[in-house]
């Protein structure tokens, strides 16, 4: 069996599963969010009643996130609904908004507060919940009816997947980061190429990576369509689990003889800075392909591009330089932030680095890679032509249906960002 | 589920994301307060660029301006409808504005569970591309027992693909008639 097929069998109480049957399995974590939670919370009372129990609360984490830092009064009131859930249920997992525990990004919170261990099962309200199979684990985006009925039962009925194995060899070149790998995954196959597939990301490239890049491989993995991303648990993935948790867990490995629905093999020594053209991630092209295309707004941030290196791989390029288009810098979680002014290259603190530059500095949550409501932090008003580190660039994902997105690597970004072209990263790293 | 279904087509092309079946800014209305869930109607489709709404002339919104109700019962897609988010809101906002069925060539899978689970739109699936030979505004019938679609402008009839297990779920009207209908959870 697959990784992903030994979790699901340990979750459902069987020695075995196999791809294609359904199956009702016991859920580790349930994570849900400013968006979905309302909504999820109405289904539950609606289901089991308005007294009703969640199932575990110690195992449902909520992490307001998405429209956190607007003026809309009807965002604003879903912050208070979940506040006040909150309460009602004595949640101990519960990130409040305009408190010291809030946190900001939802898959990058749940890292860093240790609700990723190897061998579990979590589901969430968010397409790009697939983040976590970076530590090994079976996770996956999920509607508010689904989520209602785990607040309610701690179970879901899940089809087992076939598994998809990519395998990364070599090592990788500087100008390179693991958003220029999944960009040529989904290139390659489509986004829909992994529908109803688990994602397995191998090979001695991958295991090269630190959780945070290997977080940027398994949140696309919905932009090929895929149920979700893994990657087998090494000593880097159990080292960044116990300095975040004293929860056990368990390492789970897919055995020599799985059976894979397709391998696909890449060098990266081969590979080359890609962008995903408008309006697909799997739109892509090579930096030099595209190369010169006039930006109006470079971004950095959201689930995929707003880790701590992201923005050193940003800085590395921007320091002691200045953007020459509008650039803007949002953090996934608050404790990113704070890294920004601790971080320092040569000296200069990433936050100043980013400041002296030009750079708009906003705060932690999803801010404009879903665009959101019209005061949202760096959201397209009109038809801008933008530069992402985000994960989605169809009409009107970050606010404006006329506006262009190009998806990148942070790298790229930042090249971008002071040229005011699209910018291949090797005609500026030294 | 309703054994036959009449109405007008509304026809889209590939890789109908969820941003496009309802942008992400009307996200922050209930969909309990009959006030607010309403705006799920107005704004279903709204996202679609709008040379791209209602094909195959496009320009023509799947609600009209200021109404909360649309005039399609079926909408028709290609490869791939309701890749992106997992927002349940997508398939609430095509039943508030009160579509029936999607028929689409492929679905993303989230969409896909959301529609069943939550008692959305039934997901038919086509087993080649029709949204090529469907004009918005069109009447349609379609046998849901059988699977059979009826394009009364031209004639033309579709077998589409067994919705196969998850019409119990369907049948059952969502995951949790058919969870207590299965004992999974408790019938009080």
């Amino acid at each position: 069996m697959t990784i992903t097929e030994k979790v699901i069998a340990n979750h459902c109480g069987r020695d075995r599963v196999v791809p294609g049957e359904s199956v009702w399995v016991d859920v580790d974590i349930l994570m849900t969010h400013d968006v979905c939670g309302p909504p999820t919370i109405d289904i539950f009372k609606r289901e089991f009643g308005q007294d009703a129990k969640v199932w575990d609360p110690d195992k449902l984490v909520i992490l307001p996130d998405h429209y956190i830092f607007t003026q809309n009064h009807h965002a604003n009131r879903n912050v208070q609904l979940l506040r006040a859930f909150a309460q009602e249920h004595d949640l101990p997992h519960y990130y409040d908004v305009g408190s010291p525990r809030y946190k900001g990004v939802c898959h990058m919170a749940l890292a860093e507060e240790g609700f990723n261990r190897p061998g579990s099962l979590l589901i969430g309200t968010d397409s790009h919940t697939c983040t976590s199979g970076a530590f090994g684990m079976f996770s996956t985006g999920v509607g508010n009816t689904d989520a209602a009925l785990i607040m309610g039962t701690g179970k879901i009925w899940l089809r087992v997947p076939e598994t998809m194995r990519f395998i990364f060899e070599g090592a990788l070149p500087p100008y390179l980061m693991a958003k220029d790998l999944i960009l040529a995954v989904i290139g390659d196959i489509g986004c829909d190429g992994a529908t109803y597939r688990a994602m397995e990301f191998d090979g001695e490239s991958v295991y090269s990576l630190s959780m945070q890049e290997r977080m940027t491989l398994t949140n696309m993995a919905i932009e090929a369509g895929g149920k979700n991303g893994i990657i087998a648990p090494d000593e880097t993935t159990i080292e960044y689990v116990h300095a975040r948790t004293d929860h056990g867990f368990e390492c789970i490995y897919s055995d020599d003889d799985s059976r894979y629905h397709s391998e696909y093999r890449y060098d990266v020594s081969t590979l080359e800075p890609v962008v995903a053209k408008p309006h697909r991630p799997d739109n892509r092209a090579s930096v030099l392909e595209v190369a010169g295309t006039r930006l109006d707004r470079a971004y950095v941030g959201s689930c995929t591009g707003g880790k701590l290196e992201d923005f050193e791989a940003a800085a590395q390029i921007i320091k002691g330089q200045e953007v020459v288009i509008d650039t803007y810098i949002v953090p996934a979680t608050t404790e990113i932030s704070e890294s920004l002014r601790t971080e320092h290259i040569d000296g200069t603190s990433l936050w100043d680095i980013f400041a002296n530059a030009g750079c708009k500095m906003g705060q932690a949550s999803c801010a404009a890679c879903l665009g959101g409501p019209p005061d949202t932090f760096g959201r397209m008003q009109g038809d801008e032509v933008v530069i992402s580190t985000t994960n989605r660039n169809f009409p009107g994902r970050m606010g404006s249906k006329q506006a262009s997105v190009f998806l990148a690597s942070p790298l790229t970004v930042a090249a971008s960002a002071l040229s005011g072209l699209i910018t291949d990263p090797r005609e500026v790293l030294v | 589920m309703q054994s036959i279904i009449r109405g007008l087509a509304y026809v889209v092309g590939d890789a109908i994301d969820t941003d496009q079946i309802i942008p992400a800014e009307h996200l922050v209305y209930s969909l309990q307060k009959p006030d607010e869930r309403r705006m799920y109607g107005r704004y279903a489709m709204s996202g679609v660029p709008i040379d791209q709404q209602g094909l195959p002339d496009g320009h023509i919104p799947f609600t009209d301006p200021d109404k909360y109700h649309s005039d399609y019962t079926f909408v028709i897609g290609g490869a791939n409808f309701g890749c992106g988010s997992s927002r349940e809101h997508a398939p609430f906002a095509l039943t508030e504005a009160g579509a029936q069925v999607v028929i689409a060539e492929s679905y993303a899978r989230i969409f896909y569970r959301n529609t069943i689970d939550g008692g959305f739109v039934i997901p038919f699936e086509s087993h080649e591309k029709i949204n090529d030979q469907i004009r918005t505004r069109d009447e349609l019938e379609l046998d849901t027992q059988i699977g059979q679609l009826t394009n009364h402008r031209t004639g033309q009839e579709y077998l589409l693909k067994p919705l196969g297990d998850v019409a119990d779920i369907l049948n059952a009207g969502n995951v949790f008639e058919y969870a207590r209908q299965n004992g999974l959870i408790s019938s009080s």
